[in-house]
């Protein structure tokens, strides 16, 4: 019996980068679904049975966190012993503390009746949703920059980068659920 | 062994058994099997595929299943059990609102399982279950004609994991080995796939009688990858049926001055009526409920229009869970290809209206909505035996997993809608020195609160090696398997061995009484073929019996010596004596015994009857 691939990576048999041909993730997805599925092996030995389902469930688990650029990235980050900082504990962004004071200011508002405090905050939302744009493209930048050099130095940056882009990220989920 | 029990090897089509798929509802179960290429759903001894989910447990005697026992919930409605679906897997608390309306009582101890008390006895819903399974498995048996064992078993995509598990032990106490749950949206999916291979995105709203679904799946060249899921194990027919009971009890009380609420069999006639007229709103503009009782006679005219307004409430609580799925799976109603029905409440004219306008497409309807799922079931059952090659089932979790942490928190392990098989591992250490054991509570839901999740089990890492307090490193590993069903091990890290876990499951049975109820079932099955030899036995001794007192009346018996006849009528004493008694191989002894001692009276009669046919005389 073989034994289980060690990370996310080699369960696809592809070297760990940032940059992902999607695609083609997804088409050896189902190459290997098709092959390993415990359903395949409904009437197999108890040790194939097993294999099947340990080899299914670290392809799933594999295929779902690979295929979100984020969730990969803090993925990789892990592996090479970089963990991402707790967005609960992390203080916000310097240049960010006005827009958070002004956006707490006018949830407060909407929570205490005032209707009129919707405005403000659909303007944060959007303001917001292009900071995160804004990063998601140069993250994509990171990504090709650290497949090129594989330096401890943009494992670094892009560490920043997420933590801060976790940061906006609970901020666009508090004004969505406010305006919803 | 015989010859006809040669086993040609493994190769031979025929050598593995059969699987069957079987949708084990609410309101009627079915049973189906793959026929060369095309599921078909088997009929019972009535010809009819539906078996009610009714067992009614007679005071003495065997427990009666289906449509007869459907009788019995108006002639003894306390003994008699329907929609026992809904209370799998549930403890007393979660059912306390809806047991008003169901006319059996609970047993004392139901809080983590429940207990009905029924013809004198109590029985949990996994062995209700058991008794509809068990019905399945006959009728499969009788038109297969072979041993059924195997079976692909049905769930609503949003049970959790205590419904599945107790659903899986309802098959083994029923003596089925349950090789695969399968989501009930997904396996319609899987049975309307065979049709129309295309690629696309569908839609399944499945409708039933106590559960409602909505599954989202993209096919892709046989492959059924479902993206979100979502629905309400507490959603279906059921609740119109007690909508319109309320409403016609109402009206009763105001018009015959009478409460009919705690009269059970008033209810359950009453039940009846009212279901009547909700099937007949499904293709008329408008019906009557009519009931008659103790000589007063109720009638209430029903527009579809003043139904559509009752049950409004009720069909808009499926559109949330709708809306939900949609959003989990990142789509819009327009990028939904087709819309497939499956449930009979989906006849409903204003659901088919309500889902028409959601997705803004046709629904199929072209498979019959009872019997659709049965078909998917058994589809699934040939994926699993091999027959089915080209399809592929990838289904999710409906529901996040969860550990409780520090202040009541959960910390999500596994999120709803994660491709199964799933997993996740987690490091636990200990607080104390010396500390043997952890406690883990695992919990279901997306709450963020434990108290507002569904407690799933208590785990108990046991044995842990004495050490510091922080120095244990024990890695569990939670793994939920493609029944959507959780498989806890532990690895204590700094040994490398495997960590014993007690599993405390908060809701559902013990393996260890399942397995009591496995063997209960097995000696009941032993009493049954035990009864049913009794009485065969003396059928044939009646007839033995019989045959010799009239010999006894015959000239051959008076041309027998007088030790013959005395042997004869010892034998036949003792027979006698034995007849009334269970033991049906003494019976046949006895039987024997009297055959082998009326030989020579019989050798005299064929002697005299052929003496007789000589002379022309015609002997009787």
């Amino acid at each position: 019996m073989n034994s289980l691939p060690s990370d996310y990576y080699s369960v696809f048999g592809i070297a760990p980068t940032l940059a992902l041909d999607l695609p083609e993730l997804q088409r050896q997805f189902y190459v290997l679904s098709k092959q390993f599925h415990p359903d395949r092996f409904a009437r197999a030995s108890a040790p194939e049975q097993q294999y099947a389902l340990d080899f299914t469930s670290l392809l799933n688990d594999a295929w779902r966190v690979l295929r979100d650029p984020v969730s990969r990235a803090e993925y990789l980050l892990k592996q090479q012993g970089l963990e991402p900082g707790d967005s609960r504990t992390n203080p916000p962004p310097p240049e960010l503390l006005e827009e958070v004071f002004e956006l707490n200011m006018a949830l407060e508002e909407l929570r205490a009746g005032d209707g009129d405090a919707r405005g403000p905050i659909a303007e944060a939302l959007d303001r917001f949703l292009a900071m995160r744009d804004q990063l998601d493209r140069d993250r994509e930048a990171l990504f090709v920059r650290y497949d090129a050099q594989r330096d401890a130095a943009t494992l670094g940056d892009l560490r920043a980068l997420l933590n801060r882009r976790r940061y906006i990220e609970n901020l666009v989920r508090d004004a969505q659920q406010a305006l919803s | 062994m015989s010859v006809l029990q040669i086993d040609f090897g493994d190769d031979s089509p025929t050598s593995a058994p059969r699987v069957v798929g079987i949708d084990l509802g609410t309101t009627n179960s079915l049973v189906a099997y793959l026929d060369l290429t095309a599921p078909k759903v088997i009929p019972g001894a009535d010809g009819s595929p539906l078996v009610p989910s009714i067992v009614h447990f007679p005071a003495s005697g065997e427990p009666v299943v289906g449509a007869a026992a459907q009788q019995a919930l108006l002639t003894d409605p306390h003994n008699t059990v329907y929609s026992a679906k809904r209370l799998m897997g549930r403890g007393a608390a979660d059912v306390a609102g809806e047991l008003s309306l169901l006319p059996f009582s609970l047993a004392a101890g139901s809080e983590s399982v429940i207990r009905l008390a029924v013809g004198g006895r109590e029985v949990t819903p996994p062995e209700v279950g058991a008794y509809v399974l068990r019905q399945l498995k006959q009728n499969a048996e009788a038109v297969l004609g072979e041993p059924v064992t195997q079976a692909v078993i049905t769930v609503p995509a949003y049970f959790n994991d205590a419904q599945r598990q107790a659903t899986k032990d309802a098959g083994r106490i029923a003596g089925l080995e349950v090789l695969r749950l399968v989501n009930e949206p997904t396996a319609a999916a899987l049975a309307y796939g065979l049709d129309k291979r295309q690629n696309g995105t569908i839609a399944v709203y499945d409708f039933g009688g106590g559960t409602f679904d909505i599954s989202i799946l993209k096919l892709q060249e046989g492959l059924f990858e479902v993206l979100a899921t979502n629905g309400d194990t507490h959603l279906g027919g059921d609740d119109i049926d007690n909508l319109l009971l309320r409403v016609a009890l109402e009206d009763i009380a105001s018009e015959w001055g009478r409460d009919l609420s705690a009269d059970n069999e008033a209810i359950q006639r009453l039940r009846r009526a009212v279901i009547d007229a909700k099937h007949e709103l499904s293709t008329l503009p408008a019906t009557t409920i009519a009931f008659d009782y103790d000589g007063r006679e109720y009638r209430r005219h029903l527009p579809r229009e003043v139904f559509d307004k009752l049950i409004t409430p009720i069909i808009d609580r499926t559109l949330g869970p709708c809306r939900s799925c949609l959003a989990d799976a990142g789509l819009t109603p327009e990028q939904i290809d087709e819309v497939v029905l499956v449930g009979g409440s989906t006849r409903i004219p204003l659901v088919r209206q309500a889902v028409r306008a959601l997705f803004k497409a046709e629904p199929h309807t072209e498979l019959n909505p009872d019997e659709v799922v049965a078909l998917g079931a058994a589809v699934q059952a040939g994926i699993l035996s091999g027959e089915v090659e080209d399809q592929l089932l990838l289904d999710v979790t409906p529901l996040s997993l969860g550990i409780e942490t520090m202040g009541g928190v959960v910390s999500k392990l596994i999120l709803r809608n994660s491709t199964i098989p799933a997993s996740a591992t987690e490091q636990f250490t200990t607080a104390v020195d010396g500390q043997r054991n952890v406690l883990i509570h695992v919990l279901q839901g997306e709450r963020e609160l434990a108290k507002d999740c569904r407690s799933l089990a208590r785990f108990d890492l046991k044995d842990i090696d004495p050490v510091m307090a922080g120095m244990a490193r024990i890695e569990v590993r939670f793994l939920i398997d493609a029944n959507g069903i959780l498989n806890v091990s532990a690895k204590d890290l700094r040994t490398g061995k495997e960590q014993s876990v007690e599993i405390k499951p908060s809701y559902g049975l013990t393996d260890e009484q399942v397995e009591a109820m496995i063997l209960e079932s097995f000696d009941k099955a032993e009493e049954d073929f035990k009864e049913r030899q009794v009485r065969e036995t003396r059928v044939e001794a009646d007839r033995v019996l019989a045959a010799v007192e009239k010999a006894k009346q015959s000239d051959a018996w008076f041309e027998l010596p007088a030790s013959e006849q005395a042997g004869i009528d010892q034998a036949l004493n003792e027979l006698l004596l034995s007849y009334h008694g269970d033991d049906y191989v003494l019976i046949q002894s006895k039987m024997e015994a009297l055959d082998h001692a009326s030989r020579g009276l019989a050798e005299t009669m064929m002697n005299s009857a052929v003496r007789g046919a000589l002379k022309g005389t015609k002997i009787e």
